[in-house]
């Protein structure tokens, strides 16, 4: 018989999981909690470090699946760990018996109102990268009007004891530098300002991205974090830090500012994982068995991890990740149900 | 005025709104390396003239942008053009073609 494989998720991990798994010969459910696959990626218009449209990708990860059963609108009521298996009853009562769990419950983008100095929620000409994507995708008609200053602030929510998240979100310095470099395509009037604390640029053409953006688009990249916003009466923003390579305070009146919002555990993935008492570290994010050879395997035999619930990552590394956990899941399945001769 | 036995500092706060868009525009195209520094400090620390008088082409770059082209001026002038900055430039930008710009742009104000 078949063997069952629950994927809960529908971003790009649970997505490329399914479609490899499917093909391996399992029979697999996707679960997604919206009324839509792609998760992020399905709200992101362009991808760093080339351009590549976020729509694209997801119609080919879509495209792949073949036969594998969806169900949207989809969440998980109870899990329970049985001997070798996993009893599931889903969000629209039917249960469903799993061999294997692949959890793949992503990422939340952090909510930018909570640092209050910013404004986020509070001045209409500040918002975050998930808005400015947004209006990329919708194309012309937002509500953003030829800006002639733009400031990108890096390490939103990362980095930062005081809102309870340490790390680094990754992806963000990347993304920021994209969106400058967009933003400059549009209004190749206006000046950008980038204000970062350290510029990540670890991954293949990121540095060349960085190089361009200060080369090609003139995008001004100031060290130091934004200490307050404030808006004044025509509605453009005040904006104070310090640039730390002159040592000296730092004001620029702008007309629009973009918060780059990190990265969060998912609160969904954790409600699952506190079903399953999955451990987390200190950072929010799922314990791995390993955290070097084997980062996609969990504590409890049969249940795995992919994309970003075990940490930051880029779409390219969550495609990875998710091929790994579904090869330790054709392992695992293949050592522990061997076919009978 | 009153004396109040005391005198207040200028504000060492750099104003970005005075920053000269359009002129740093026209040193960048005779000089496009100007927007390729990353500020690392190679070329200050190498420099051989910086050990008698103040000089930084990191520095004198980061004073144009943020508004203070008298300050550039100021930090470039000690140069003896020996290009030793430009050996150790991980950006690969001709230093001394840039001071030389810089200070023929700004310095004749």
């Amino acid at each position: 018989m078949e063997k069952n494989v629950l994927i809960i998720g529908g971003g790009p991990a649970g997505l490329e999981a399914a479609s490899i798994l499917q093909k391996s010969g399992y029979s697999v459910t996707l679960i997604e909690k919206t009324d839509h696959l792609g998760g992020h990626l399905a709200v992101w218009d362009r991808l760093f470090p080339k351009g590549q449209s976020a729509e694209e990708l997801l119609y080919r990860l879509v495209d792949n699946l073949g036969p594998v059963n969806c169900l949207l609108n989809t969440d998980i009521q109870s899990i329970n760990v049985l001997d070798r298996s996993f009893s599931v009853i889903l969000s629209n009562g039917n249960i469903l018996l799993a061999d294997a769990v692949l959890l793949a419950c992503g990422f939340d983008l952090f909510k930018a109102e909570k640092k209050e100095e910013y404004g986020y929620g509070i001045y209409d000409n500040v918002i975050t990268n998930a808005d400015l994507e947004r209006y990329f995708q919708e194309g012309d008609g937002g509500r953003i009007i030829n800006p002639k200053k733009i400031g990108f602030v890096h390490c939103v929510g990362s980095r930062d004891e005081k809102v309870g998240n340490l790390s680094c979100s990754k992806v963000c310095c990347a993304t920021a530098v994209k969106q400058a470099c967009e933003m400059k395509q549009r209004f190749p009037e206006s000046e950008v300002f980038c204000f970062y604390m350290d510029l990540r640029m670890f991954g293949r053409y990121y540095e060349d991205m960085y190089l361009e953006a200060q080369k090609k688009y003139g995008i001004r990249f100031i060290r130091g974090r934004v200490s307050e916003v404030s808006e004044k009466g025509d509605k453009t923003l005040l904006v104070k830090a310090e640039d730390t390579l002159s040592s000296k305070p730092i004001m620029v009146s702008l007309d629009l500012l973009v918060l780059m919002a990190g990265i969060r555990p998912s609160a969904s993935g954790r409600r699952v994982g506190d079903m399953l008492h999955l451990m987390n570290e200190e950072d929010g994010f799922f314990s791995t068995k390993d955290s070097i050879y084997s980062q996609q395997k969990s504590d409890i035999p049969g249940l795995f991890f992919a994309g970003a619930g075990t940490g930051p990552k880029t779409i390219p590394e969550t495609l990875n990740d998710a091929r790994s956990s579904a090869l330790e899941i054709d392992r695992y399945l293949k050592s522990n149900f061997p076919k009978k001769k | 005025m009153m004396d109040f036995g005391f005198t207040i500092n200028k504000s060492s706060r750099i104003d970005l709104d005075r920053f000269d868009k359009a002129g740093f525009d026209k040193l960048a195209k005779i000089e496009p390396d100007v927007r390729k520094c990353i500020a690392c400090g190679s070329c200050t620390a190498s420099c051989s003239a910086g050990q008698f008088h103040r000089t930084s082409v990191r520095s004198a770059i980061l004073s144009i942008q943020n508004a203070k082209e008298n300050e550039a001026v100021e930090l470039l002038k000690g140069c003896m053009l020996c290009g030793k900055c430009q050996m150790t430039c991980p950006r690969g930008i001709n230093i001394r073609h840039l001071i030389l710009s810089i200070l023929k742009f700004y310095g004749t104000k």
